[in-house]
């Protein structure tokens, strides 16, 4: 493992009474492919909340390349790269697919540095959403929707991509189309924290897996490591 | 249309709107067109964070009647001339502006449109009790002679017609630069804008600082224009209604919209304000309002946009 990336270092977060993260702590390595998973209601979305920076955190800190980020607002974590997808997506409605992408481009690729990218054409060919590239999102079928969510996410030139359930609800071969997305953007160097339900598709594509459990971290280890594991068991099927 | 054909109208209408100064038609036009052209900025202001933001601003008579309080603080203190009055009353406008700005924080939709309501109803009642400026039983300007054109209604309605062309202007160039495009992207979605690199708090900020200063820069001429300026018509829900419908009417996510919404509404409120009665002319817009919201609610360019298709 080249070094690490990101580094979450016993991050809580409180709602009113409730201990939605306790004191997780994770690392995630340069280029790494790493799977969270849990149950509902275990604390994956907020723990990338805190990662991007929609939620702050209530203890802990948090290291992006060993810079502390713990505070920083989430568009400048955005442009130092850390770059999320929602679970539900949040297209920008007014605009067309390609306009879409333009304001990640403008807003953070561009920022960080000057060197021509991957244009907004280019990353909609990449993900197979060229031809629909002048449609507004509300013309676009689900999985077009993950899709541009993902292309979107991608304009904005990340280092680490959080997928956060980018695959809930489509088709094998749906799954299967992402996935292949995925892996791509991982052989050009991102890293990718992927939160997923669907077990083939994260024990597939995960080179690690960190277990998270009423905010607790339970588990981490290979797929093949946490599908024996009696603990995680225990965590999605009780005793 | 490119930036310097845009400049050149600006120019054509400007230089028109002193052609009609010096042609001394009937006054009647000068003294209803100042109207118009005063709901063109405060439309066009609205706009800027109604329409580009997506942040409804229910207190817009809070602005333009602290512009025009502004003025007379300004005139009673210092005999301050216009030009100063125009830019300190949209200084401090700008100022209650970043105020609501900070609101945004913590309301959004319609929670925000309550909090701006009710702060149209506290600056009211700090007016009222605030004797300096007349307090409530009003302040009566007694006008020095005009300096320009010999007369104040054609003097003012030049003013007004500048102030416009310069509120459209600024609206137009926000709208398609990089603001424009963020503010656009955080009234579809705020968090999946941040999330984008969009530092939404800052844009949201100017938004409301930009919008503040010209609402407050179309009430500040508004002493001169009627000399007796007291409490409850300035601070009318008329302009609060108005400023969103106005936007609504012609569309909201271009410069252009409330540029046409104000001079049909405007236009029409002050056509029925003489021929059938000074109170209809709300009735108007509230039936106005209700058929575009239900039958058009992209406003006439979003219509005319469908029928093209």
């Amino acid at each position: 493992m080249a070094g690490t990336l990101l580094e979450i270092d016993s991050v809580s977060k409180r709602f009113g009474g409730f201990l939605a993260l306790d004191r997780v702590t994770i690392q995630v390595g340069a280029g790494e492919r790493l799977g969270l998973i849990g149950p509902n209601g275990s604390g994956k979305t907020t723990l990338i909340n805190c990662v991007s920076g929609a939620l702050p955190t209530d203890g802990g800190r948090i290291l992006f390349e060993g810079r502390d980020i713990t505070r920083l607002p989430a568009h400048q974590r955005t442009r130092l790269g850390i770059v999320r997808s929602f679970q539900i997506p949040k297209p920008f409605g007014s605009m067309s697919v390609l306009d879409n992408l333009g304001i990640p481009l403008e807003y953070a690729a561009h920022t960080r540095s000057s060197e021509a990218g991957p244009g907004a054409h280019e990353i909609l060919q990449m993900i197979g959403l060229d031809a629909k590239a002048a449609l507004r999102p509300a013309g676009l079928t689900q999985i077009e929707m993950r899709k541009l969510e993902l292309a979107r996410a991608m304009a904005a030139r990340p280092k680490l991509l959080i997928s956060d359930e980018a695959m809930a609800g489509l088709s094998s071969a749906e799954v299967d189309d992402i996935l292949a997305i995925l892996f791509r953007l991982n052989e050009q160097g991102i890293t990718i924290i992927m939160i997923e339900h669907i077990m083939r598709a994260v024990m597939r594509f995960s080179e690690r897996v960190v277990v998270l459990d009423a905010g607790n971290r339970i588990a981490e280890g290979t797929p093949a490591e946490i599908v024996r594991n009696p603990a995680v068991e225990k965590a999605y099927l009780g005793e | 249309m490119k930036t310097a054909r845009a400049l050149v109208v600006a120019a054509v209408v400007i230089g028109l709107g002193v052609l009609l100064a010096k042609l001394r038609v009937n006054p009647y036009i000068y003294f209803a067109g100042y109207v118009v052209l005063q709901y063109v900025v405060i439309a066009t202001a609205w706009n800027v964070l109604g329409g580009y933001a997506g942040y409804v601003n229910f207190g817009t008579p809070a602005f333009f009647a602290l512009g025009a309080y502004t003025s007379i603080a300004l005139i009673e203190a210092f005999h301050a001339p216009l030009p100063v009055l125009i830019l300190c009353g949209g200084l401090v406008t700008a100022l209650l502006g970043l105020g609501i700005g900070y609101l945004t924080l913590r309301l959004k939709g319609v929670f925000f449109s309550i909090a701006t309501f009710a702060l149209s109803v506290v600056v009211q009642t700090l007016i009222i009790n605030w004797d300096y400026v007349g307090g409530a039983k009003g302040y009566t300007l007694i006008r020095p002679p005009a300096p320009f054109f010999g007369n104040w209604g054609v003097l003012l309605f030049t003013l007004m017609v500048t102030l416009a062309v310069v509120t459209v202007l600024v609206a137009r160039t926000i709208e398609r630069s990089w603001i424009g495009r963020g503010l656009a992207a955080l009234r579809d979605n705020e968090e999946a804008a941040e999330c984008m690199g969009v530092p939404t708090l800052r844009l949201k900020l100017f938004a409301t600082t930009l919008s503040g200063f010209f609402l407050g820069v179309a009430g500040a001429p508004f002493p001169y224009y009627v000399t007796y300026v007291e409490p409850a018509s300035t601070f009318d829900l008329n302009y609060a209604v108005n400023a969103l419908a106005m936007p609504m009417i012609g569309g909201t996510t271009t410069w252009l919209g409330p540029v046409i919404g104000a001079i049909l509404l405007g236009t029409a409120q002050q056509i029925a304000t003489v021929t059938i009665s000074s109170e209809l002319n709300l009735l108007i817009v509230g039936v106005v309002l209700v058929l575009f919201v239900v039958l058009a609610p992209e406003g006439l360019l979003g219509l005319a946009r469908k029928l093209r298709r």
